[in-house]
Formats: structure tokens, C-alpha cells, sequence
């Protein structure tokens, strides 16, 4: 059985059952009862169209759920018997969902749990795996995020921001458990991507497939970090380089430049450059000039730092470091780097240090330490061969 | 090192009693507070390739204990923390820290699930010689604390 497909039809399927009638949190639940039946039945007896078996599953114990319910509270319901198909307006009722998953008055964290079980399909306990908490405190999480989004009716139309920012944080989580949430944030951007004509989605996608094909390079065997300038590039996956291109180029074709396809525009000059060599940093420093007037965040000012290092040199970039607040994540990181290629190793080796005990990640502290060790230990030879 | 038996603490030693009974102990890495190592060199001023082989040890170390069922959790924690504590209802809370002269500070953890005490001192001590600087094993002191268990269906 083919589960990237079975989950694929689970918007649809919950969209579905909306319009018949039920509320999102029910439906969520019947359509989540729905795939472990199908789990249990489809591989000696795969249905036909795998899609309204899915819906008149879910439908029926949606109905099941109900009658239970309103035998109990005899409460007044818009349900009337069975169901009659509806139109197949998958696309345009997914985004609804999109919206729905992604909605302002969720946390950023219960947005990506709800939109990775009801937009995605994954089970509870897949997505506690991956986020290293335990199933009981996810299924909390999702369960708060429904009688959150209760009130909130599918055909508002929604906020697109919203939703790309939770599919860049589920995309930037990486992969622990079973499930690969990069590789799950590109299949939900390309399922939005096809049901929207939006330049920033396209943006998004572009960018998320341009990092992802560094995948393999980015890391080594032991699990440490390879800095960009050090990736074997013969290892970057070209068929999702020129995919990321060929989408990034058509959106900047509409000339309506946003944050994603600027970082996106960064990621395919990198991906252009057979060796780090010949990247075209006055470019990269363009974009990140875009970068920083849409958005004004610090964060593409340190970016844009270092490109200014690397384009007219390290005095230049630590100039641009100027004004920036030292407290910002990775800045001793990147004036380490700029102190080095100026000829200083001896700060570069402190700010190293430093570094690594103000990193927020494992990989990262450890990347930042290997550096500081390294000129430390040139500064050992340097000082033994002088004296 | 690795190999030879630990020695056990009167005071700890006879912490465990159940026979069939799997116990649950933390190992804590201090960055301040512990006793100094034997071979005590902050790890900036080891080579890269010390670097690369402690790191490779803890991994091996960690997938090892994965392997034999008796890894739970390891986390590690940032130096930078802040105390807070409660300032009353409707209030919010005060904060105070981070303080430099902190004396004790935990630089991260290790969850095991084994057999006994000893095992747990065992691996403890097969943790504390991972090698650092000169490719020689630290010999840092690791605090191994029990974890105290629920309470039993069956009573008697």
C-alpha cells in the first residue's frame, strides 16, 4: 500500500466530511479512524477509488460518533442520513484546511502538530517522535489546538503568511523518529503550491528544495556539521537543484519579490557555483540587501555580513557586523569567522569559544568548538616553531 | 580503565535490592562544582582530531547502550540558565541569574536503565574515559544518582 498516497488523501477527506456537515475536530477524529481501518484492510482488498472508500469510511463513523453523542445529550445536528458525493473540489477545500491548521490563534507549536496530523496525515504518536515529546503530551497538544480552532469556520479565507511560516518550521525541524519532516514539509509545500498561484509559496518550495539537496553533503558520517565552503558538491542532488530554480525562476518572473524567494534567490547562487570558489558573493549580498529591506530582521544583517566578508573582504564584513547587537544569535560565530580570514586567529579563536558555549544546538556547539580547537592548535605549532 | 570494577560507595552501594528489577540512574556531567578531572584541558585547547575522537566515543558509547536496551535519554544543556521563583498570584514571576559565580553547574545528562548499581557505575565510569587532550582519557568524575522508583502494584 502506498502511504505517501493514503496520506495525501486525507484533506480531502476531512474537507469532505466538512462540507457534509461535521465540525473539523470530528472529522479530523472520523477520518483518523478511517486510515487505521485502511491500514488494516487495503492491503488484501484495495479499494477501487481509494478516495471515497476513505470518505464513506470516515463518514460512517462520523455518523457512528454522532448518533452516540446525541443519544447521550440529545443534541440538535445538521446531519440528514447518508451522504450524497460531492464535487471533487479537493484543492480549493485543502487550503482551507491549510488555513484552518495555520490559524493566528494557534502557537506556532500546536500549528505544526495540527497541521502534521490533519494537512499531513501523520499519526499522534509519529509526530511526538519527532518532536521528542511524549505521545500523551502531543495528543494534548493536537486535542487543545481542535477546541482552539472550534469556532473558526473553513470558508473564511485564511492567511497565507501564517501557513508558510509553519511549513519553514516544520521543515527546519530535520528528522528524528521515522518520519522525515523535511522531506514532509516539501510534500505539503508542493500540495499548496499546486492549489495556490502565489509567488511566496513558490518561493518557499524553491527554498526548501534547494536546502534539501545539500542534504547528503551537509553532514558527515559521524553526524557533524560540514560548513557550506567545505560540502563536496559532487553530493548536492542536482535533480532538486534545477527543480528549486526552475520554480524560484517562474516566481521571480511576476516580479512580486518576498522574504522566501529572496532566501531562496541566496540558496540557487550557491547551488550555481561548481566550488565555493566561484560563488558570486556581490549577488548573494544583493539578495540579502532585498532580504533586509523586507523584512529588517537582524538575523539577515549577520547573514549579509558575511556576505560582505566574503564579496570585499573580512574588514569590510566586520564593518557591516556594526550596530548589529552582539547578544544575536551566532554573531560571535560569524565575527570568529570574519577575525580569522582578517589574520586574526587569536580572537577568532576566543570568539570561537565563545561561541560554542552560547550555541543553542549539539551540532552546532560542536562545529563551533572543532574551530576553536583548530586555531588554538595552529597557535601551539606557530608559537613552538617560533620559540 | 574500561573494564576494571568500580568501586562502590558504602553509602550508595546497596541501593538496589530487587533482584529482576531494572533501575533507573542519572548520570550528570558537570561543567563547574564536580571534582577537577585528571586530565583537565578545556576542550578548545585539544586538537580538532581529540575533538573528533571524544565525540566519536560518546556517539559509540550512546549506540552501544541503545544496542544493549539500557539507554533512556542524554540531553545537554546550555551553560546559561536564570533562577526564578514565584512572586505571588497575578504577579509575574522573578527572575535572577544568570550568576557567574555559580559553584555547581550541570552541562548535561545521561538516563540508563540497567541491571544494578554496579552496572551503572560501570558505564559511568566507562563515560568519564572518554579520551580528551593527548588522546588520553580524562578520568572526569560523573555524579551517578538513583532514580527513585514509583511505588508498587503488589504490596505484599
Amino acid at each position: 500500500m502506498d502511504e505517501a498516497l493514503l496520506r495525501a488523501l486525507i484533506p480531502t477527506a476531512i474537507s469532505a466530511l466538512c462540507r457534509r456537515g461535521a465540525d473539523f475536530a470530528a472529522a479530523e477524529d472520523a477520518v483518523q479512524e478511517a486510515l487505521v481501518e485502511a491500514v488494516r484492510v487495503w492491503p488484501d482488498d484495495p479499494p477501487r477509488d481509494p478516495r471515497a472508500w476513505l470518505v464513506a469510511v470516515a463518514w460512517r463513523r462520523f455518523l457512528d460518533a454522532v448518533r452516540a453523542d446525541t443519544s447521550r445529550r440529545h443534541r440538535e445536528l445538521r446531519v440528514d442520513g447518508e451522504p450524497v458525493p460531492g464535487p471533487a473540489e479537493d484543492v480549493d477545500d485543502s487550503l482551507q484546511l491549510y488555513f484552518l491548521c495555520a490559524h493566528p490563534s494557534l502557537t506556532p507549536a500546536s500549528a505544526v502538530a495540527l497541521t502534521l496530523r490533519a494537512v499531513g496525515g501523520l499519526t499522534t504518536r509519529q509526530i511526538a517522535r519527532a518532536y521528542l515529546v511524549p505521545e500523551a503530551t502531543m495528543a494534548q497538544r493536537i486535542s487543545r489546538a481542535k477546541r482552539t480552532v472550534a469556532a473558526v469556520r473553513l470558508d473564511q479565507p485564511g492567511d497565507l503568511g501564517t501557513v508558510l511560516r509553519v511549513l519553514y518550521l516544520v521543515f527546519n525541524e530535520g528528522y528524528s523518529g521515522d518520519v522525515d519532516l523535511a522531506a514532509e514539509a516539501i510534500r505539503l509545500t508542493r500540495q499548496l503550491a499546486a492549489g495556490t498561484d502565489d509567488e511566496e509559496v513558490a518561493g518557499l518550495l524553491a527554498l526548501m528544495l534547494l536546502h534539501h539537496a545539500r542534504r547528503a553533503a551537509r553532514t558527515r558520517p559521524d553526524g557533524s556539521l560540514v560548513t557550506l565552503a567545505e560540502q563536496d558538491r559532487s553530493r548536492w542532488d542536482t535533480r532538486l537543484v534545477a527543480e528549486g530554480v526552475a520554480v524560484l525562476q517562474a516566481a521571480l518572473a511576476r516580479d512580486r519579490l518576498g522574504e522566501f524567494q529572496a532566501q531562496a534567490a541566496v540558496a540557487a547562487l550557491h547551488a550555481d557555483a561548481r566550488t565555493a570558489a566561484e560563488t558570486d558573493w556581490v549577488q548573494v549580498v544583493g539578495w540579502y540587501d532585498e532580504l533586509v529591506r523586507l523584512t529588517g530582521s537582524p538575523v539577515a544583517r549577520l547573514n549579509r555580513a558575511v556576505a560582505v566578508g566574503e564579496a570585499d573582504g573580512p574588514r569590510a564584513g566586520l564593518a557591516a557586523l556594526a550596530g548589529l547587537d552582539p547578544a544575536l544569535p551566532r554573531y560571535a560565530a560569524v565575527q570568529a569567522y570574519l577575525a580569522e580570514r582578517d589574520g586574526d586567529p587569536v580572537t577568532a579563536a576566543r570568539r570561537y569559544a565563545e561561541a560554542a558555549r552560547a550555541a543553542a544546538d549539539v551540532r552546532e556547539r560542536d562545529h563551533l568548538t572543532r574551530q576553536a580547537a583548530r586555531l588554538n592548535t595552529e597557535l601551539r605549532r606557530q608559537a613552538a616553531a617560533d620559540g | 580503565m574500561v573494564g576494571s570494577v568500580p568501586r562502590v560507595d558504602a553509602a550508595t552501594g546497596s541501593h538496589h535490592t530487587e533482584e529482576d528489577d531494572m533501575a533507573r540512574y542519572l548520570l550528570l556531567k558537570h561543567y563547574r562544582g564536580a571534582p577537577a578531572a585528571v586530565n583537565d584541558v578545556p576542550m578548545d585547547q585539544w586538537t580538532p582530531e581529540e575533538v573528533a575522537a571524544h565525540m566519536q566515543y560518546m556517539q559509540d558509547f550512546a549506540d552501544r547502550l541503545e544496542g544493549t536496551g539500557e539507554f533512556v535519554d542524554g540531553q545537554a544543556l546550555s551553560p546559561e540558565g536564570s533562577w526564578v521563583r514565584s512572586d505571588g498570584p497575578g504577579r509575574p514571576p522573578v527572575t535572577d541569574g544568570p550568576f557567574a559565580e555559580t559553584k555547581d553547574l550541570i552541562a548535561g545528562w545521561m538516563v540508563i536503565d540497567v541491571e544494578d548499581h554496579e552496572r551503572a557505575l560501570t558505564l559511568a565510569a566507562e563515560l568519564s574515559a572518554a579520551p580528551g587532550a593527548g588522546g588520553e582519557p580524562i578520568h572526569e568524575w560523573l555524579e551517578v544518582r538513583p532514580f527513585l522508583t514509583a511505588p508498587p502494584t503488589v504490596t505484599e
